[in-house]
């Protein structure tokens, strides 16, 4: 012993302690990851290691490391131990620690939950406020959950100190569990007057918060809060208070009324710029909620709007950020009053800093009218090619998108112009948004119906130029428009001057390159304009130019038969085939365009998003109803095997149906070769596509050499849409003189008493009228459309949990869960507990027994820590011993401890949860319950579960349910085990083996409760009986008698497994190793599905799936006494085979035949 | 709601992080890198704010360091400028004219500083006085860790 002390400290000498690892990290520059790796082979050394200053300097130094990137969750068990660690020098190493690297997922985090709470009862302050700050970061709902009433006991520590931090932690226990709030609250609100201005500040940030998620359940506090802010001077509460009053108004507006003042007071006297920020936002919020009907609150929008421009103007980039960001919230109210700073903003737009000019942006949106329309886009059109950076330009040009289809393109006085600019921005190089200008495209030539004509011709400009904006690579994004040009074109083809050049323009070679979708489009649309094309021609009487189109067809179309994409594909052979009919009937004079263009026939018209949703249910239509009944459950796959050999068969045929169609395709291709070959009409294509091109005739062929000149080449004849800002320009001056002589006529009559108000009226934008009529057509809905539609609150929202109601009473069932065992350890326990616990939940509001109560918890508090103390100590005796073996296996059984904890405590509402790693289906499980019947009389029922215990490997705690059944009360129950040589019950010290336990509870008519008690074993290779009394008085008006109970306690041999996960590659290893036994058995008749079936072995036999092929799964669990057992289950016809292999044979088929005996009952 | 801070250098190397919102490693190390990133990209000249995802980044420079915190939606960012000045403060009046090297070798001093000023995203102290008090009380509790191991174990 002496030597290893000595050898410690020797070893101690050359420890590294955190400067000298900070100071090697640097000195090794250039192999870190070397130095490093060798440092944390140092600090696995110094963890091992009986000293805790050691460790608390090895676990700082994982910090450090942390921080740079490299894993210590392998650390998270040494943190604890530091954690736990007397001296506060360590502790608060330990808590930093586990504050950095603790999350929800680490499984240590459940062996925390005594040792906070031992802190956070310390007699020391600074104990107790590393506890808490350490909570506060890796707070997990079960912590929260476990502490909530410990640290609302510490919202009224004598300390300041602890209390404001406590008040800060409710916050974080209320996002993890939110049953807490209610019990909370009330101390929370008493913490608003805390004399310490700290505390009050801290209860102020929380309750800021939980308004904002919430508002509505805060209201009441406004006064309190209004008082406050009124009498309070610093400015950190100020800023919070305003902030939740801003929550607030919009749910009450006599609120924000109030308000008003004392915040344009505050605006107009504070000099600290976070204040006023906060305090122009909250008037913007208040005087959004009034709405815009109270004409005396202009003062103070334009007050708000003087601040902000002053924030704008500033130097300081971040006012000016904030400065435009606040004005967008005024712009969606009171947009007037913030076009008047149209010059600031535009301003903006020049600014280097590319986040503000987004926000300028931003604004735009809101502050076109009318008549700045074209003014504003002709500036971001300029902008737009002087960006630097794809990702501006891109939002450019959707924000030019967005401005101008604005509500349903209210501002745009001229579609000529507008389509003008979008054909403009199709010359954006290397943009994503090229969908964006082809939607606004269809969308405005298909509901614009006097544009169409101009549209048109513009698209059919496009077309002409497509190699331009096909040719580059880079440009892909904008290809999309050719889709909106062709489709355009064909549809409206009627409109076109110049089919035949649009048509050839459609059928280039070039198309090919395009993407499939797009050249579908383009083969469909070709026919449409060949339709209309085709009437021309034979309307003129011109029967050769029409067979010549027929010609231009038939040669061209089979490039895009080639197509590998099969829509073109199929839609150009369709076309062809059609097209070669036509041909045929030409031939012999027959007049088809009629019929051709009677394909087309029609109108689309737009139809509204909505539409579908809004089409009305009609009377007597229950859309829930069954059409044919479900086939019923016994009719499943799984049970009648010619059912699979059918199903099997269909599937076959139909999976062989698309080869068919192959086949019969290539045959009909081949077949259409020949007749193409033997058709003196038709010109044989040759390999080549160059030669092609020789063959046939026309300038239109020749190659165009791509010229790839990354300065934006102006498509030649489009029209720049600046012209059309002079031409409006021109217009609206006309309109204005003719106005103008209108009005003069006007002032004539009236004598000029109104004369400033109606010239001012003349600017307004309402009188501009548009150029040319626009008609926007209005997108269809179904007759009787629903008028409401109501947008669905997202259900996953995390502070939706907090909504609740605060101003209820508390109801008893609410109360905070105090301290509790969940695992009982010795029977000392429940009979010490329970009763307390009782009388807590019934009298929650006595202060005396309260105060009473809290000395006993204390007392309990103190016995529990020892017993901690001292498990911990003999952990790490044990652990010292056998580390390198078990490290592993410790940190695998803490995981165990948390699941089966967490198991049996959800037991019976998530059955599924203990199938872990098996690929699961979402098919729902029948509700399963682990408890079975133990007993049952007229007066009492008693269910029970049996799980192992974790720490001992000999034993095993059954959980009693009991119901009282009858109307009377039952007490003095006592529960009492006939002990076998293997089997006894643990009863506290000093009793003898005949002595029964008592039920530490006591049971209320119609009232059940759970009673655990612990037995030892010394073999758990066979199933055991034990027989058992359960004595009790009962209690009515009549009198009370005595009764009893007799039961028979049945531990299976699933109940002594635990459910364990367990990865393929470590099963693998594990059945490889040899020493296993084997069994297996073959159960008939199985009809439920094989995901029930393993859920079945999952929830009643403790195993967890390894891994699940098909109808074969692999599953893995472990005894309390380190068995291994594996199953493999096969899932036949209508029958189940499990082989099993285990390290006790005996084990093992008393395992498989407990599992016959669940599987024959399915 | 601050949902963490992050305290990195002009070379990208991270010196402070502390996060009040719990999330798996690998998360942690993606989001950091991918702000460092950001931030480290912007102009000096540029505003201190960013949007980030559901959230608002609001950073500052101090000498070679860099401050960052990332914050809600509603809150207030000069608010939250001023926080991050008070922690540069706090530093200052704890070193005594604080470097980037004090954070380096005494970073978990430096942990200990803000977790006085802020707990779980808030600010729990506004006094400066009343947060450096916290901590030199706290420390005279602590011995060093290397006085306690000059002494003899025995």
């Amino acid at each position: 012993m002496a030597l290893k002390m000595v050898k410690g400290s020797i070893d101690r000498m050359f420890d590294k302690n955190l400067q000298d690892l900070v100071r090697g990290i640097r000195n090794h520059k250039e192999d870190e990851a070397k130095y490093i790796s060798q440092c944390i082979d140092e600090i696995k050394q110094e963890l091992k290691q009986d000293n805790i200053a050691v460790k608390a300097n090895a676990v700082c130094k994982l910090t450090y490391l942390q921080m740079l990137g490299y894993d210590i969750s392998w650390a998270a068990f040494n943190i604890i131990e530091v954690m736990s660690a007397s001296k506060f020098t360590f502790k608060r190493i330990g808590y930093l620690a586990a504050s950095q690297c603790f999350h929800e997922g680490t499984d240590v985090i459940m062996l925390t939950t005594n040792q906070i709470r031992k802190d956070l009862s310390s007699p020391n302050q600074y104990d107790t406020g590393v506890a808490l700050t350490g909570l506060s970061c890796f707070v997990t709902p079960d912590l929260a959950r476990d502490l909530a009433n410990d640290i609302m006991t510490l919202m009224s520590h004598t300390k300041p100190y602890i209390r404001k931090k406590a008040v800060l932690i409710m916050y974080k226990v209320f996002l993890k569990y939110p049953e807490s709030l209610r019990p909370a609250f009330p101390r929370l609100k008493e913490k608003l007057e805390d004399p310490d201005p700290g505390v009050q500040s801290a209860a102020v940030n929380v309750i800021c918060e939980l308004a904002r998620r919430n508002p509505k359940n805060y209201l009441s506090l406004a006064p309190l809060f209004f008082k406050l802010m009124t009498s309070s001077t610093n400015n950190w509460v100020l800023i919070k208070i305003i902030k939740l009053f801003g929550a607030l108004t919009p749910l009450e507006p006599r609120l924000g009324k109030k308000l008003i003042e004392p915040l344009t007071n505050l605006i107009h006297s504070t000099s600290a710029m976070s204040l006023l920020y906060e305090c122009v936002n909250t008037v913007i919020a208040v005087l959004i909620s009034l709405s815009s009907g109270m004409p005396n609150h202009s003062a103070s929008i334009q007050l708000c709007v003087q601040k902000l421009r002053i924030l704008i103007e500033d130097s300081d980039q971040n006012l000016k950020y904030l400065g435009l960001l606040a004005m967008s919230k005024i712009l969606k109210t009171h947009p007037k009053s913030v076009q008047s700073h149209k010059d600031l903003i535009l301003q903006c737009l020049d600014d280097k800093d590319e986040s503000i000019r987004l926000r300028a942006l931003d604004l735009l949106y809101g502050m076109v009218s009318k008549k700045n329309l074209m003014e504003i886009v002709k500036k971001l059109m300029i902008h737009v090619d002087k960006a630097e950076g794809t990702t501006y330009r891109d939002e450019l040009l959707t924000k030019i998108i967005d401005i101008c289809s604005q509500s349903n393109y209210q501002y745009i006085t001229n579609f000529e112009w507008y389509i003008s600019i979008l054909v403009e921005l199709t010359r954006l190089e290397g943009t994503r948004h090229g969908h964006l200008i082809a939607a606004q495209m269809l969308d405005v030539a298909i509901r614009v119906k006097a544009i169409r004509k101009f549209a048109v011709s513009q698209m059919a400009m496009l077309l002409d130029n497509a190699h331009l904006i096909a040719s580059n690579t880079q440009r892909n994004g904008i290809c999309e428009v050719l889709y909106a040009a062709a489709w355009i074109c064909g549809e409206f083809s009627e409109h076109l001057e110049e089919a035949n050049q649009t048509l050839e323009a459609m059928l280039r070679p070039k198309v090919t390159t395009l993407p499939g979708h797009i050249q579908a489009v383009y083969v469909q649309n070709m026919v449409k304009l060949y339709a209309s094309i085709l009437q021309q021609k034979e309307q003129a009487g011109e029967k050769e130019a029409a067979q010549e189109i027929t010609q231009l067809m038939i040669e061209r179309l089979p490039q895009f038969v080639q197509s590998a994409d099969l829509e073109v594909q199929e839609r150009a052979s369709c076309i062809l085939q059609l097209i070669k009919y036509i041909q045929k009937l030409q031939i012999k004079e027959v007049p088809v365009a009629e019929e051709v263009i009677a394909l087309f026939a029609g109108e689309l018209n737009p139809v509204a998003p909505k539409a579908q949703k809004k089409v009305p249910v009609p009377e007597g239509l229950d859309l829930d109803a069954w059409i044919n009944e479900p086939p019923s459950d016994s009719e499943s796959e799984e049970e009648k095997p010619k059912t699979i050999f059918h199903d099997e068969e269909q599937r076959h045929s139909r999976h062989r149906q698309p080869e068919i169609d192959e086949e019969e395709l290539a045959r009909r291709r081949e077949a259409r070769k020949q007749e193409q070959a033997n058709n003196p009409f038709y010109i044989k294509s040759s390999p080549s596509p160059q030669k092609r091109y020789q063959d046939t005739p026309g300038v239109e062929h020749i190659p165009v050499v791509q010229i790839d000149l990354s300065v934006p080449l102006k498509v030649p004849g489009m029209p720049m849409s600046d012209q059309y800002v002079k031409l409006e320009e021109e217009r609206r001056h006309k309109q204005k003189l003719e106005k103008d002589k209108k009005k003069k006529k006007q002032k004539k009559e009236k004598r000029g008493k109104h004369h400033r108000h109606n010239s001012l009226h003349t600017e307004s934008e309402e009188d501009i009228a548009p150029a040319h009529h626009v008609d926007i057509i209005t997108e269809e809905m179904p007759e009787n459309a629903l008028p409401s539609d109501e947008d669905d609150k997202d259900p996953n929202d995390p502070y939706k949990a907090l909504d609740i109601d605060l101003d209820k009473p508390l109801a008893d069932s609410e109360k905070l869960p105090v301290q509790r065992h969940r695992n009982v350890e010795t029977p000392k326990s429940p009979d010490a507990e329970a009763p307390l616990e009782e009388k807590k939940s019934k009298k929650p509001k006595k202060k005396e027994k309260k105060h009473k109560e809290k000395e006993r918890d204390k007392g309990k508090k103190k016995e529990k820590e020892k017993k901690m103390v001292e498990e911990e100590e003999e952990k790490k005796k044990s652990s010292k011993h056998k580390k390198k073996k078990h490290k592993k296996e410790k940190e695998e059984k803490s995981k165990d401890k948390k699941k089966s904890k967490k198991k049996s405590r959800q037991s019976e509402e998530e059955p599924a949860g203990s199938v872990q790693n098996g690929t699961l289906d979402d098919e729902p499980l029948p509700p399963m319950s682990s408890y079975r019947l133990l007993a049952e009389n007229p007066y009492i029922k008693m269910t029970y579960d049996i799980q192992g215990n974790l720490q001992h490997d000999s034993q095993v705690t059954v959980s009693v349910i009991f119901e009282n059944k009858s109307t009377s009360f039952l007490k003095s129950m006592e529960l009492n085990v006939l002990d076998s040589l293997n089997t006894k019950m643990l009863r506290p010290e000093g009793s003898s083996v005949h002595d029964g336990i008592p039920v530490p509870f006591q049971l209320p008519p119609g009232i059940s409760n759970e009673a655990q008690f612990v037995f030892t074993l010394q073999s758990i290779v066979m199933a055991q009986k034990l027989k058992g009394t359960l004595s009790f008085i009962v209690k009515n008006d009549e009198g009370s008698t005595h009764e009893k109970v007799d039961f028979k306690l049945h531990f299976s041999c699933a109940s002594y497994l635990i459910t364990t996960p367990c990865y393929s590659d470590a099963f693998a290893k594990l059945l490889e190793s040899g020493d296993l036994h084997m069994s297996s058995i073959k159960v008939d008749g199985i009809s439920i599905s094989f995901q029930h079936l393993l859920a079945k072995i999952c929830f009643h036999h403790h195993f967890s799936v390894v891994e699940r092929v098909d109808s074969c799964a692999s599953m893995y669990s472990r005894s309390i006494q380190g068995h291994h057992v594996c199953l493999l289950v096969k899932k036949g016809e209508n029958s189940v085979s499990i082989d099993g292999k285990c390290s006790d044979s005996t084990l093992l088929s008393n395992l498989l035949d407990e599992m016959k005996e669940t599987l024959s009952k399915c | 709601m601050i949902h963490f801070i992050l305290l990195f250098s002009r070379q990208g190397k991270l010196r402070l992080q502390k996060w009040y919102t719990t999330l798996p490693d690998k998360e942690k190390k993606k989001i950091v890198r991918e702000i460092v990133q950001i931030i480290l990209s912007r102009n000096q000249k540029t505003s201190s704010f960013v949007d980030w995802k559901d959230l608002k980044l609001v950073y500052k420079r101090y000498a070679s360091l860099y401050f960052c915190c990332a914050i809600e939606d509603q809150d207030n960012e000069l608010l939250t400028l001023e926080v991050v000045h008070r922690y540069v403060e706090l530093l200052d009046r704890y070193f005594g004219n604080v470097c980037e090297l004090d954070i380096i070798f005494n970073f978990e001093k430096a942990y200990f500083i803000l977790d006085e000023f802020i707990i779980g995203g808030e600010v729990q102290e506004t006094s400066k006085r009343s947060a450096v008090k916290a901590i030199e009380d706290s420390d005279m509790l602590q011995e060093t860790v290397e006085e306690y191991m000059n002494k003899p174990a025995f």
